[in-house]
């Protein structure tokens, strides 16, 4: 047995044919691992849902293979896979009350009737929605038909539990309740989650691990810090969470930055043009001139409660972002204008490759 | 403040107009129920109520014949239409859009183009020809060429219905390990079903009604309701038609009554 869930193999999905065929995934291989929570993230029309419906088997892949659990599924129906899907429009099925809906993946399966009612009390019970089981599906509340979807999926007990933007037609309040719920249920079931979205909060605060996707690629695999902290490249870095960027050029000692400021930096023995990314949050605002600082001016800031973001430019122009955090010093009496001096975190600064 | 959304009722003239379209449409139809009651022989003077004519038109072994002949015909070619008609609308709807569909569209709505009358005179040529070469005499021929004219009319409300499901739905069933046939049967059939109700009903009453294709297929005392009563009329006229056009009218009512709670209850 394998300790992956699901496996992409140089997996391949183009729309179209010959000239105009665009290719929704691109040679894509991942794994998924047994009993993880996982994230595919990434903007819209990255083929992150495209990935989802070949590892549910509602498209076909042009090349490569999809495994599940180490075999081979490439070819076998949706109805053949042990996998269940939480859809982004619910897809209740509106003739079917709640308990219906819940019980019609294992009636397929042909599961004896007692084993099939006591499974739906157990999920309804699960997903706290007891005293709607004679409910129509249209008599409920977003949430709840949210939530219904969910016990629906997890009732037949999948091998994989494939989630396709499941919260974004919620309001925010709610959404951050069923983030919490969602994260408990994977927790109870054991059920490895994989999970479809562009929200790049909701992906850090629930993933063990995230796949961000971009142009049909996945771009980086890591747990949620390792995303954030060291991204790979320029996309991984904008995209999740807010990132500077200060066009470069590498020395063995040192960065040469486009305002001519040297930083000291260990390059790993790259040299030439890069982009080096430091996060707001790790730029730290010094009294002008003090030694090993960059040179900077306050162009503006915006005040958000819990912190305050500075807009700076370097002496080329080059706009540099920091986050101050409400109550941290000289946080109350910035001016515009003012000459300052910047100083990055340690280990802060990532070289990016493009 | 004037509503600044455009509202046909507040047209000068709107009620008047609209008055007078109801009375054309039912005073006609309202007389015709009236004199069903008349105790005279007239249908045009009123000479007292009566149940006579009700009494006479059920005693009435040839209106008792053409009325069961109906009957069979229009459920067996209801019944037909509307399963072809299921067939086609899934046919056109649950796949991509394909080269010809708008053809297709076309030759399946075709009796509602081809003027009946040539399509009768068709019918009428064709089925000699098979009469002619099978011997085959019986209310088939009458069945069939119903079934043919009750196509579109069942089409189209399944259509309509299928165009506005959810095709996720089906993707969901297939997710919940339904083969093809579990997902037919058990979320696009439950969900098409006041579809193929309204159009099983509406085949049924256009079948039921027809005169001119009958009257060019039906064979020798193959008369159906409608032609029996068009026969009657070239005798003399008695309230017995009113008292056979009630009875229909009444049936119709009912059909579309029934109709009209059943889907109003699914929706």
């Amino acid at each position: 047995m394998t300790e992956y869930a699901i496996e992409a193999r140089n997996a391949v999905k183009a729309f179209g044919q010959g000239d105009v065929a665009v290719r929704a995934l691109d040679d894509v291989s991942i794994q998924i691992r047994k009993g993880e929570f996982f994230t595919l993230l990434g903007p819209s029309g990255c083929g992150k849902t495209t990935l989802l419906r070949l590892i549910a088997g509602f498209e076909t892949p042009t090349s490569g293979q999809i495994l599940l659990d180490g075999q081979d599924i490439t070819a076998l129906p949706p109805n053949r896979r042990p996998v269940n899907t939480v859809f982004q429009s619910y897809a209740l099925f509106p003739h079917l009350t709640v308990a219906q809906n819940v019980a019609f993946g294992l009636q397929m399966l042909g599961r004896p009737r007692a084993e099939v009612d006591r499974t739906v009390e157990r999920m309804l019970a699960l997903v706290k929605l007891e005293p709607m089981a004679g409910r129509k599906t249209s008599q409920l509340s977003g949430g709840q038909q949210q939530r219904v979807a969910l016990a629906r999926a997890l009732a037949p007990t999948p091998k994989v539990l494939l989630l396709d933007e499941p919260l974004s037609a919620l309001d925010l309040k709610l959404r951050k309740e069923m983030q919490v719920e969602l994260k408990r249920l994977q927790t109870e079931t054991g059920i490895t989650f994989v999970f479809v979205t562009h929200d790049q909060e909701e992906a850090l605060t629930m993933s063990d691990r995230i796949g961000v996707m971009s142009a049909g690629k996945l771009q980086q695999v890591g747990a949620p810090r390792e995303i954030y902290t060291t991204p790979v490249n320029r996309f991984v870095a904008s995209f999740i969470g807010e990132t500077n960027f200060l066009p470069a050029v590498l020395g063995a000692t040192g960065a040469v930055l486009g305002s001519g400021d040297v930083l000291a930096l260990s390059t790993g023995g790259k040299t030439g043009p890069a982009t080096l990314a430091v996060r707001p949050e790790q730029v730290r605002l010094v009294p002008a001139g003090e030694p090993g600082s960059l040179p900077a001016t306050i162009t503006g800031w915006v005040y958000f409660g819990t912190d305050t973001h500075v807009h700076l430019a370097l002496r080329d122009g080059t706009e540099v972002v920091a986050r101050l955090q409400s109550g941290a010093t000289g946080d109350s009496a910035l001016t515009k204008g003012e000459a300052v001096g910047l100083r990055f975190t340690d280990g802060a600064l990532q070289i990016l490759g493009d | 403040m004037a509503d600044r959304n455009f509202s046909a009722t507040r047209i000068p003239g709107f009620a008047t107009i609209a008055v007078a379209a109801f009375v054309v449409l039912y005073l006609p139809i309202f007389t015709l129920v009236i004199y069903a009651f008349n105790a005279g022989q007239s249908i045009a003077v009123w000479e007292g109520i009566s149940f006579h004519w009700f009494a006479k038109a059920w005693a009435n072994e040839a209106v008792k014949s053409a009325t069961l002949r109906s009957l069979i015909i229009a459920v067996s070619a209801s019944a037909i239409a509307t399963s072809v008609a299921t067939m086609a609308a899934l046919g056109t709807t649950r796949r991509p859009a394909f080269r010809g569909q708008t053809f297709i569209y076309v030759m399946i709505n075709q009796p509602l183009m081809v003027p009946e009358i040539v399509t009768a005179v068709a019918l009428l040529i064709f089925f000699g020809v098979i009469k002619q070469a099978t011997g085959y005499q019986g209310l088939g021929y009458l069945i069939l060429a119903h079934t043919a004219f009750c196509i579109p009319f069942a089409y189209l409300p399944i259509r309509a219905r299928l165009e506005g499901m959810d095709l996720s739905l089906e993707t969901a069933a297939a997710d919940l390990y339904a083969s093809d046939w579990q997902t037919f049967r058990f979320v696009t059939l439950p969900l098409l079903f006041p579809g193929i109700i309204a159009g099983a009903m509406l085949a049924f009453v256009i079948s039921l009604d027809d005169v001119v294709i009958t009257e060019f297929v039906k064979a020798g005392g193959q008369d159906t309701l409608p032609t029996y009563m068009l026969g009657q009329m070239r005798r003399a006229i008695t309230p017995e038609v009113n008292a056979i056009s009630t009875g229909l009218l009444a049936l119709t009512v009912v059909l579309l009554t029934a109709f009209f709670l059943l889907t109003r209850k699914k929706g």
